[in-house]
């Protein structure tokens, strides 16, 4: 047995002498008071999180700082940059510069005929070609006061819906991988290519089709149609199912878009966004149910609508758009009406390749569509459809020629994106790409 | 030699191991622009699956690329852009011009766009298409690899 | 004519109507533009789709034409406003104010085109550089095209 004065002088301790005492150090402890409230102790245990980088407003203006963002950068979709004035990590205010992509597509339809036309269109929106293709030919087509047949017609929406799912999945595949979840990235391209093979046996491309023309469609669908799109119906349903669960079981996926980049409805409709970021915010419109085109009123879906106008809806609304895009494709299939893919007006639409054999008169035909191309009726027409990333309409003046003396495109993403110092003012740099993300632009589309 | 050295032995020029090691792991520096950058994307994705050849990791930052995919229109304004990014990339460098508007200006002969981005940068493998295939983006990735593996060291 | 275009159509004694293949189209005076653009909000077009512009050249007496697309949700409609602007100085009063989603395509025609929108905000260059000579949508500006030259040109010679 040690005395006391041993120990102390020692400054030891052996086991078993007295009761061991714990002795707290400063280190890494909080005190908890009786006093404490319940919010407080919320805070000290970390499951309130506050945000320590919101400031007041009045801060000076050297604390203010203008980062640029693009127009070479892997996160803004293409060439669209950005001058973000921060404070911290607080976005005060966005300013989006484009233009770096134009094209100078709407000087170039000037001087194409009518029936070149939809080359130029269909690589305005590169990810939606044919809705592009499609408002041009709706133009062309209420210009010359002429109805497409049944078959075309449905071709039509057979080819647009599918090319929606198409673009979604691009979204999709784009929005995950821009917040980090990288899985979805290689599913979402994974998916497109059965959509792009079957357009790549009915059309001859990948992208850029240049099938839907003034007149009807360019080619019949193929033999064996129906097997093709019967295994996308049949494989995208399953498929589409695993990726929301991927994506929407994720905690950070979850909490890095709920509640970033809001947008109001009256916002979304003062600045004129359309689309899946404008039924994201609640409003219950779309172009297919409001202005129905090309019979696509014959068929039965829902318009999917959002609640927040946040980036979590905005996906949301795209998910569910995919699976009423599939009930229309299946109803297109069942129903396929028989007849011409095309008028029979030999003025607009080339005659069939076995007729330019045997009659002279379709030889000409041929070869004036192809050299002058057919004049359309002076006036001015503006004809939109629902794209994917919301309307796209195509504005057409003619003065009577073979070329439209002005051809102007409403691109969805050009007014979409006017909405983004909105959605992104006032929140933290790392929820930029999300929003930009969310809201889809193609800045093939803003630019032109 | 052979009575002094141990088995499995190797024999090359430096310059041949050098250009082994630079085809086998090249890295692309993300420059898409329009159409191409889909089927880039595309290419990269899981269905093509650009990794077989040693380069999916496609670099944000230029200077840790070796290789520039100028995959799309370039316009009046993005050019001096796109030389910008050309020359922060570190030698040794290449680019592939994909796409008929990246080679030529395309379909688009007008005010806007450069016509060729052979004007601002040079080029080693245009890649014809509109857009290019993925096969046809591989076929002038396996095109330049023979270049850059029949070419000199140059410093 | 829905009911909501008759209301407006009274009120307006300036604005020709036409129908244009079944679209209803106001042909604005000038001076009345802002006027009527509020007042057709007023009457239910809560959204402005889109804004553009023609260049008619010698075509017309006027040489420019500004079109704006209105849409009103809640009752279907479409209505196209059209309105004409001279040659020297080209200018009219800017839609931003009534509808800030007018703000883009306002900046894109004055690129494109040079017509002054009187009140827009921010009325700089949208799609060109900054420092751009000329407005590429008019008539008199060239496509800029440049001649294609084929490499076996002179053996077809």
């Amino acid at each position: 047995m040690v005395d006391e004065k041993t120990r102390e002088t020692l400054d030891i301790w052996v086991a078993g002498t007295e009761e061991p005492q714990f002795q707290p150090t400063d280190e890494g402890t909080q005190e908890f008071g009786l006093d404490e409230t319940e919010a407080r102790l919320d805070d000290q245990f970390g499951r309130v999180v506050s945000d320590d980088y919101v400031f007041d407003d009045e801060v000076s203006d050297d604390e203010r700082m203008i980062v640029n963002m693009g127009p070479q950068h892997p996160s803004t979709h293409g060439v669209l940059r950005l001058l973000l004035e921060l404070e911290g990590e607080v976005i005060r205010r966005t300013k989006p510069i484009i233009g770096y992509l134009h094209t100078g597509m709407e000087k170039t339809a000037e001087q194409l005929t009518f029936s070149q036309g939809p080359t130029n269109v269909t690589r305005m929106d590169y990810l939606a070609p044919l809705h592009g293709e499609l408002a041009f030919s709706l133009a062309v087509e209420r210009l010359l006061d002429i109805e497409v047949p049944p078959r075309a017609q449905a071709i039509r929406v057979l080819m647009t819906e599918l090319n929606r799912i198409a673009s979604h999945l691009v979204a999709l595949a784009t929005n995950g991988m821009d917040i980090g979840a990288l899985s979805m990235m290689i599913y979402g391209f994974r998916e497109r290519e059965s959509i792009l093979a079957f357009f790549e046996k009915t059309t001859g491309l990948r992208m850029n089709h240049n099938y839907i023309r003034p007149g009807g469609v360019a080619a019949d669908l193929p033999p064996g149609w129906k097997d093709d799109v019967a295994a996308i119906l049949e494989d995208m349903p399953q498929r589409l199912v695993q990726y929301d669960d991927l994506l929407k079981d994720n905690p950070i996926w979850v909490a890095r878009t709920e509640g970033v980049g809001v947008i109001s409805a009256e916002e979304a409709i003062a600045y004129s966004i359309t689309g899946p970021a404008l039924r994201a915010t609640g409003v219950d419109w779309d172009l297919r149910r409001a202005f129905p085109y090309s019979g696509i009123e014959q068929y039965e879906f829902d318009v999917v609508v959002g609640e927040n106008g946040d980036v979590y809806d905005r996906y949301r609304v795209r998910v569910d758009e995919i699976t009423e895009s599939l009930k229309i494709v299946e109803q297109v299939m069942d129903a396929m009406p028989k007849g011409d893919y095309r008028i029979g007006d030999a003025k607009i639409t080339p005659p069939p390749r076995a007729r330019i054999d045997e009659s002279m008169e379709a030889l000409i035909h041929h070869f004036k569509l192809f050299t002058e191309g057919f004049k359309v009726p002076e006036g001015e027409t503006y004809v939109a459809v629902e794209s994917p990333r919301g309307e796209l309409g195509c504005y057409l003046a003619s003065d009577g020629q073979a070329r439209p003396y002005r051809m102007h495109t409403r691109a969805p993403s050009f007014y979409n994106l006017q909405a983004l110092p909105i959605a992104m003012a006032d929140s933290l740099v790392a929820d930029t790409i999300a929003t930009i993300a969310s809201m889809d632009p193609v800045m093939g589309d803003v630019d032109r | 030699m052979a009575t002094t050295a141990p088995g499995n032995l190797l024999m090359t020029t430096v310059e041949r191991a050098a250009n082994w090691a630079r085809t086998r792991s090249m890295f692309p520096a993300t420059f898409g622009l329009a159409c191409c950058a889909i089927e880039m994307m595309a290419t990269g994705a899981a269905h093509y699956d650009l990794a077989r050849f040693g380069m999916e990791v496609f670099r944000a930052s230029p200077r840790q690329a070796d290789l520039m995919i100028v995959a799309g229109r370039v316009s009046q304004k993005m050019a001096p852009v796109l030389r910008q990014v050309y020359d922060q990339m570190p030698d040794p460098k290449w680019v592939i011009s994909m796409g008929a508007c990246a080679s030529t200006g395309g379909m688009f002969n007008n005010y806007a766009l450069v016509q060729g981005v052979d004007q601002v940068v040079p080029v080693d493998i245009y890649v014809p298409g509109c857009p290019p295939g993925p096969q046809s983006l591989m076929h002038g990735i396996l095109t330049l690899h023979d270049k850059i593996m029949a070419g000199e060291i140059r410093v | 004519m829905s009911p909501v275009l008759e209301q407006l159509a009274e009120s307006f004694e300036s604005v020709i109507w036409e129908d244009s293949q079944g679209q209803d189209v106001a042909r604005v005076p000038r001076d009345d533009w802002e006027a009527f653009a509020r007042a057709a909000k007023g009457a239910g077009f809560e959204v402005c789709v889109d804004v553009t512009a023609v260049d008619w050249m010698r075509q017309r007496p006027e040489r420019f034409e500004v079109v704006a697309c209105l849409l009103s949700m809640a009752h279907k409609v479409r209505l196209r406003m059209i309105t004409t602007v001279g040659r020297e100085e080209p200018s009219v009063a800017s839609l931003t104010p009534i509808w800030p989603g007018a703000g883009y395509a306002e900046r894109e025609v004055w690129d494109m085109f040079g017509i002054r929108f009187e009140g827009h905000p921010d009325l700089t260059r949208i799609l060109m550089p900054d420092d751009w000579e000329g407005h590429p949508l008019r008539k008199d500006f060239g496509v800029g095209s440049v001649p294609v030259q084929f490499k076996a040109s002179h053996r077809v010679n």
